[in-house]
């Protein structure tokens, strides 16, 4: 396939100063022109590959609809198994309230111990409630009656949701078996307000933080792979023989996609907002300063991890590693980093999606400015020019 | 497959080259080992939908020793760290606005009247729901930790409890988690990383190495070359089990003796359930490198493959949770019947009884895409 490396044969602007003892194929002043030649060379090679381009498009609408329908923390229907001994009333009202409650199934009602075994083993079941004989005869008088509730432990965070459950229900049960209409006094009370997402719903805390990760990943599938190519392909020579500068490669590079990103970040911002209704409360000049700040940034690692790898395989390896892992999983996108060993949060104070992500829940979601966000803001702004600076002195380093 | 019109003294000199060519490329070799680990590290330490010491900010307008001791309270249970002390209810507010804290508390004045009169006292809890699993868990363990402080505190309660014995009466639900006792995230989702691990080492090294001797040019000389399409494949997958069988190895373990994730079936299932799945994770590398003609379409295709892969295998979250479209085509993911394979010998050293069902659609898909892959493969290049 041609390529289109010498994008003009370059007619010279009179600023050429004559006692020029160093490479002489390094021009003393950037262009605009010579810029803008590299920028429609680079768009050419994408446009050529209308798959990429149009992934560049799909992955974060697809991203988002994933995302947002599959992370819920709200879990029904757990199926359930019930060993009823005990064959009273109380006991079938114990498993109506479970039933009742929706966030159990009553799958099976079992005959013996011997069966509870192979259900969980198998996975047919993740709970199992055993009603004993005497249950009926503790509650009536009024002693504790123990019920013994197995849980399949395997997913942790399943089941410590289930229990949670199992044992309010429990608790209701309890105060209308025993105190049978009295009201047993309740000394202190918690009374919650939840603020900026009240409903708690799982989708209004993803989906504004997962424009940090779509954008760290096309950086990273887009822009890695620009510079990689150009050296295995062997036109990187060609490149390099032309009077363009450095500078004008590495931006020329980054204009095509940093336009592609622009348009990433409103799709995902109309497909959050029409899907899954999540609201928007600040400003969206501010959203898009930051998160172009952002995007330079990212495009800018990747372009060094291109030009540092300069194979194509080690650059895909590389982005993956650097991108994906981070800023899905110590970005606190998805999982609270204050929760995490002192470690692993220092390392994230040095993943830009962090910043990122609570920049874009206080712009969504909290309605908050550049007063609340000046920090975040200059960690996308820090992040930008370390991303331009890493990439422009990789690229230095091979041509010169 | 012809199994029998194979030249294995050809087919061994290409797997030869192969290794070679990786060899050669430190590098690259450095990130099909250190990948794992890097992984293993994350997800043994990162995934954790607990939650400790969540930013709590405490407006304390009661000033008196049981108010002071509330706050103790929630300090002492290890979930939540008081970061900040209000002065007046504005702060609560610039606290949750600026993210120092997730959570506002307010103890009212009269706190302590209140709870001695056995008054119903009210203590206010702000969250910042921006979170919204951290901010559920969050809720759920305050409330519980004030609604026990009030009961220890007042007296009319301790009254009913001491009229039956210490407890209060009722269903007392004695709760028994199997498998993972201590309902340790880590336990499940080691474990886990094998399966994308082994899948995303398949599809690189598969996918990327065969697309890029077609953008090199080298695939034509392979091509020209007595080798036969099958004996071509063959010496292009084969390196590649080796590999991602070591990595499955170091990620055991990693996992088992790091980690202390307990192993409870055989090791034999384990490997060959392994073997099983890499056929398939090779099948679709195959068949994404007949599909793209640079590198970069592989790449983009690739992710296209693993991502969903990745989502709909319930690696992250249950499959059970999601709607039901999804749950539909989560029965397509191989993922997902590796994970079930994998979280079974592991967790519950459950046996080819429990998990052939797993295992035979394993490998039926395995068959079926290597199947596809190799036929389009011939017809590409041939």
């Amino acid at each position: 396939m041609p390529r289109r490396t010498d994008a003009h044969p370059a007619p010279e602007r009179p600023s050429r100063r004559a006692p020029d003892p160093g490479p002489a194929r390094v021009p003393p002043r950037l262009s605009v022109r010579r810029l803008w030649a590299m920028a429609a060379k680079e768009w050419l090679h994408i446009r050529r590959d209308t798959r990429s381009l149009a992934m560049a498009f799909a992955m974060p609408a697809a991203m988002v609809l994933l995302f947002g329908y599959v992370i819920t923390f709200d879990i029904n229907d757990i199926p359930t198994a019930v060993l009823d001994q005990s064959h009273t009333a109380e006991s079938r009202d114990l498993v109506d309230a479970f039933r009742s409650s929706g966030y159990f199934r009553i799958t099976r009602q079992l005959a013996s111990d011997a069966d509870i075994s192979p259900l969980l083993t198998r996975g047919t079941v993740r709970m199992v409630l055993v009603i004993p004989p005497d249950f009926a005869r503790n509650l009536a008088a009024a002693r504790p009656a123990p019920v013994q509730c197995l849980v399949d432990g395997g997913d942790a965070n399943t089941a410590s949701i289930a229990i949670n459950y199992a044992q309010a229900i429990a608790a209701s049960y309890s105060a209308k078996a025993v105190l049978k209409g009295r009201t047993l006094p309740v000394p202190a009370q918690a009374e919650s307000r939840v603020w900026y997402n009240e409903d708690l719903k799982s989708s209004n805390m993803i989906v504004p933080g997962l424009m940090a990760t779509i954008m760290m990943i096309l950086s990273a599938l887009l822009t890695s792979l620009t510079i990689a190519r150009e050296w295995e392909r062997g036109t990187m020579e060609q490149l390099a023989a032309t009077p363009v500068h450095r500078l004008e490669v590495i931006f020329g590079k980054l204009v095509p996609y940093l336009g592609i990103g622009f348009v990433d970040i409103l799709l995902v911002a109309v497909v959050g907002g029409v899907v899954f209704a999540v609201p928007f409360r600040g400003s969206a000049f501010f959203l898009i300063v930051t998160a172009m700040l952002f995007l330079v940034g990212a495009q800018g690692l990747g372009i060094f991890i291109s030009a540092a790898a300069k194979s194509q395989f080690l650059a895909t390896q590389l982005a993956m590693l650097a991108t994906m892992l981070p800023s899905l999983l110590l970005s606190g996108l998805i999982f609270d980093l204050a929760s995490m060993p002192t470690a692993l949060q220092l390392i994230s104070l040095v993943v830009p999606a962090r910043y990122f992500v609570v920049a874009l829940r206080g712009i969504f979601l909290k309605g908050v400015g550049l007063h609340v966000l000046w920090a975040q803001a200059l960690g996308m702004l820090l992040f930008a020019t370390a991303g331009l600076g890493l990439a422009v002195h990789a690229f230095r380093k091979e041509i010169a | 497959m012809r199994l029998g019109g194979i030249d294995w003294g050809r087919l061994l000199e290409m797997m030869r080259k192969e290794l070679r060519q990786t060899r050669r490329d430190p590098q690259a070799l450095r990130v099909v080992l250190v990948a794992p680990i890097v992984q293993l590290i994350v997800f043994g330490y990162a995934v954790n939908t607990d939650i400790r010491n969540a930013r709590v900010i405490l407006f304390d307008r009661d000033h008196t020793s049981v108010s002071r001791e509330l706050g103790q309270t929630l300090t002492a249970s290890g979930h939540f760290r008081i970061v900040e002390t209000a002065g007046r209810a504005q702060d609560l507010v610039e606290a949750l606005d600026h993210g120092r804290a997730v959570l506002g508390v307010e103890i009212p004045r009269g706190f302590e009247g209140d709870l001695a009169a056995g008054t119903p006292a009210r203590v206010q809890v702000l969250v910042d729901g921006t979170m919204s699993n951290t901010a559920t868990v969050a809720q759920a363990y305050a409330s519980q930790i004030i609604l026990r402080f009030g009961q220890e505190h007042s007296s009319t309660v301790a009254q009913t409890a001491t009229l039956s014995g210490g407890r209060l009466p009722g269903v007392d639900l004695r709760v028994r988690s199997w498998y993972n006792p201590n309902l340790e995230s880590r336990i499940y989702n080691v474990p886990a990383v094998m399966g994308s691990v082994m899948m995303l080492m398949a599809l690189l090294l598969t996918a990327l190495a065969v697309v890029r001797e077609r953008e090199v040019g080298t695939l034509e000389q392979l091509m020209v070359s007595p080798l036969t399409p099958v004996e071509l494949i063959l010496g292009k997958t084969v390196p590649v089990v080796g590999i991602a069988l070591v990595d499955l190895t170091v990620i055991a373990s990693v996992a088992i003796l790091w980690f202390g994730i307990p192993m409870r079936g055989s090791f034999l299932l384990l490997f060959f359930a392994s073997l099983v799945y890499i056929v398939c994770g090779l099948g679709s590398g195959l068949l994404i490198s007949t599909a793209s003609a640079t590198t970069q379409e592989a790449f983009m295709t690739l992710f296209m493959f693993f991502l969903p892969a990745m989502i709909f295998s319930g690696f992250f979250f249950p499959i059970a949770n999601m709607p039901t479209a999804f749950q539909f085509v989560s029965l397509l993911d191989p993922l997902r019947y590796y994970l079930e394979t994998v979280r079974g010998i592991f967790l519950k050293g459950a046996g080819i009884t429990v998990l052939w069902g797993q295992i035979a659609v394993l490998a039926l898909m395995g068959g079926a895409i290597l199947w596809i892959a190799s036929t389009r493969f011939r017809k590409t290049t041939a």
